[in-house]
């Protein structure tokens, strides 16, 4: 399939060459999409699906299409500032202005797209009941709120600033487990999720990330209008009186 | 016999001895014209801000997130991590201690307020063209900031770089203090843009290579930028950078607004124009143009490259038909929209045609927005190739468009590409 294409594109690239050579440079439209190509080659687009692997699971990087915007804003400052560390997102996002992040994360937080999920089935059964418990009920006795407390009920966040949870590859969640705890994941303080993550077991953050990431999105994936206040845990990305 | 040997060393040491003396940088100390100028009046605040921008000091004096000016960025050098101080007028941490001739000897003689010799990363080899007037007036700027407290961390340099009798050995070979002297024979302009290229701009900071020791040739004739990985294209050789041929008003444009018609900036330039160029007049980056315009143009001659392997040139074109050719053309003449510049050329793009591969490579791997200006706020993106194609792939795209379109550059391998995986940030 991707040996047909390339030669496709090279007979393609072959014919076109010669042909444009004396115009004036072609136009390209001068549309948003267009210039966050940079964005959708690895967060994808309705017209270019994100990568999946072998399990039918998308790649490594996360699902932002129809996350708040408040959320996005939030993250790509974060990189910016160092508060995230992930090079390359960094290296995206540091000559932007705010209003110019603004507006992307208006752009995706607008966009749908298919959120292909793992195939349950060939996840242990105990990791499964366990992340379904922790993801609804929580653990009292460790201090870790259910995730639907803030994510919404059904798990796809709520506005203006809380992230949906579904549709995101595991090895992604897993990650950020892994850099709250390491320290290297920060929210404006204070960072709830770091809390959170410091209080989880690995074999919870493994049980949690197995089960979202093998959870179907509902049918309606916008986000929630809001959640009910105050929030378990203060959280400075989305802060009470900001409802 | 012993007398003589005795004799002709003691002359050696004196002969040595007067040299240093004769050789030693010494800093014309120029007086304030009056107190009047770096009193913190509106204008002179006005002025320093604006000289503050031609000299991109928030560029290093800020740490990634951190409050401008209030220093930590970490800049690394062959000789280790240097860190940039903070220059908010915090009389603790900061320069609320300063006097305004403390500040023009440090700017103008490299010095700290405490008398030791500082570091030339601080590119005080460029400032001290800066006349004692806009020192001042930088000087009131500085002053006007809300003050931070953040104590300044302390420089990592291997021995004996962090010695303050090898900093003063080095002043010695490449250090000469002196304020800017203006060239009567040419216009006005010519001078203003020397000024502030040769001085506040620092331009040569990047665009100059640097020998052994980090000392800047001077010549602006392009250079690996130590330790980040970038190359700075020379501004006078006509295979790279060099503007004699150049529209003057498209330089302009790229200047400061980060793209035009023949071009993007990319990388660490992205930074200056963001920070600084996009900040200055017409009139001064304009003046800045015309006078990299009248350099002398140089071209290394150069042989023809070798024609890359067939097999290579058809990966690299079946991969340009498949990632690149959507925005930048079949064509490579690139594509604007409305009207405005959006994807460049790469046909004839001296960027992905002088010698060294790094930028044309990092690009590719690394892709990347233009900066965000007043004069292009919606900059379009490049996607980063790093984690779709392999390196063998990326020399070989790489490879396609140095050799298309009447591009002749050398052909670059798998390893050259592997080399510049990481991204670098700082």
């Amino acid at each position: 399939m991707i040996r047909g294409m390339l030669i496709f594109g090279a007979a393609l690239a072959a014919a076109l060459d010669g042909h444009a050579a004396d115009g004036p440079a072609r136009a390209v439209p001068d549309t948003l999409a267009q210039r966050v190509a940079a964005c959708t080659s690895c967060h994808g687009s309705a017209e270019h699906p994100p990568a999946q692997d072998a399990l039918g699971e998308r790649r490594y990087f996360p699902r932002i299409a129809g996350k708040p915007a408040g959320y996005l804003l939030n993250q790509m400052q974060n990189f910016r500032d160092g508060r995230r560390q992930y090079p390359l997102m960094t290296w995206m996002v540091s000559p932007l202005s705010d209003d110019y992040l603004r507006e992307i994360a208006d752009w995706f937080a607008g966009q749908h797209l298919p959120a292909p999920v793992l195939d349950r089935a060939s996840l242990p059964p105990a990791d499964i009941a366990r992340g379904r418990r922790l993801v609804l009920q929580g653990d009292p006795a460790a201090k870790v709120p259910a995730c639907v407390a803030c994510h919404g009920q059904r798990l796809t966040g709520a506005l203006p600033a809380i992230p949906g949870l579904l549709g995101l590859p595991r090895d992604y969640i897993n990650a950020q487990f892994g850099a709250w705890r390491n320290g290297t994941r920060h929210a404006l303080a204070p960072d709830c999720m770091g809390t959170v993550a410091a209080r989880l077991a690995p074999a919870d953050v493994v049980a949690v990330s197995a089960w979202l990431a093998s959870e179907p999105l509902p049918a309606d994936p916008a986000p929630a209008q809001s959640v009910p206040r105050p929030l378990p845990l203060a959280c400075g990305s989305a802060p009470e009186g900001r409802p | 016999m012993k007398r003589i040997v005795l004799a002709a060393l003691g002359a050696l040491v004196l002969a040595a001895g007067v040299a240093a003396w004769v050789a030693w940088p010494r800093a014309d100390f120029i007086p304030s014209r009056a107190p009047a100028a770096w009193a913190p009046t509106a204008d002179n605040i006005a002025r320093g801000a604006y000289l503050a921008r031609a000299g991109d000091c928030v560029s290093c004096h800020t740490a990634r997130g951190g409050a401008p000016y209030a220093g930590g960025r970490r800049i690394a050098t062959p000789f280790g991590d240097l860190v940039a101080p903070n220059i908010t007028p915090d009389a603790a941490t900061g320069i609320g201690a300063w006097s305004a001739d403390d500040f023009w000897r440090a700017l103008h003689d490299g010095r700290g307020r405490d008398g030791r010799l500082l570091y030339p990363a601080f590119p005080y080899t460029s400032y001290t063209k800066v006349s004692r007037d806009d020192a001042d007036a930088l000087f009131a700027y500085l002053r006007s900031l809300a003050p931070q407290r953040r104590p300044n961390d302390p420089h990592a340099l291997r021995f004996p770089y962090d010695r303050q009798w090898a900093l003063a050995g080095w002043r010695l070979l490449y250090f000469k203090p002196g304020v800017f002297a203006p060239d009567a024979g040419r216009p006005a302009a010519w001078n203003r843009g020397a000024y502030l290229v040769e001085g506040l701009g620092h331009c040569a900071a990047c665009h100059s290579a640097r020998n052994g020791l980090g000392a800047v040739g001077g010549t602006l004739s392009g250079g690996l930028i130590p330790a980040v990985g970038w190359y700075a294209p020379s501004l006078t050789a006509s295979n790279e950078a060099g503007l004699g041929g150049w529209d003057r008003a498209h330089i302009v444009q790229l200047l400061r607004t980060g793209v035009a018609p023949e071009s993007a900036v990319f990388g660490p330039m992205t930074e200056v124009v963001a920070n600084s160029l996009q900040h200055l007049s017409d009139a001064d980056v304009g003046a800045m143009a015309a006078y990299l315009q009248s350099l002398p143009a140089t071209r290394e001659a150069r042989e023809p490259a070798p024609a890359a392997d067939a097999g290579v040139m058809k990966l690299g074109q079946a991969l340009y038909g498949q990632h690149c050719k959507d925005c930048h053309g079949a064509d490579g003449r690139g594509a604007s929209a409305g009207g405005a510049p959006a994807y460049p050329p790469l046909a004839g793009n001296r960027a992905l045609t002088m010698d060294s591969p790094v930028n044309a490579i990092r690009i590719v791997l690394n892709g990347g927005f233009p900066p965000a200006t007043a004069g292009n706020p919606r900059p379009y993106g490049m996607p980063p190739f790093s984690p779709v194609l392999s390196d063998n792939e990326v020399a070989a795209v790489v490879t396609y468009v140095r050799q298309s379109w009447g591009n002749g550059a050398p052909a670059v391998s798998a390893p050259d590409v592997n080399r510049y995986r990481a991204v670098p940030l700082d």
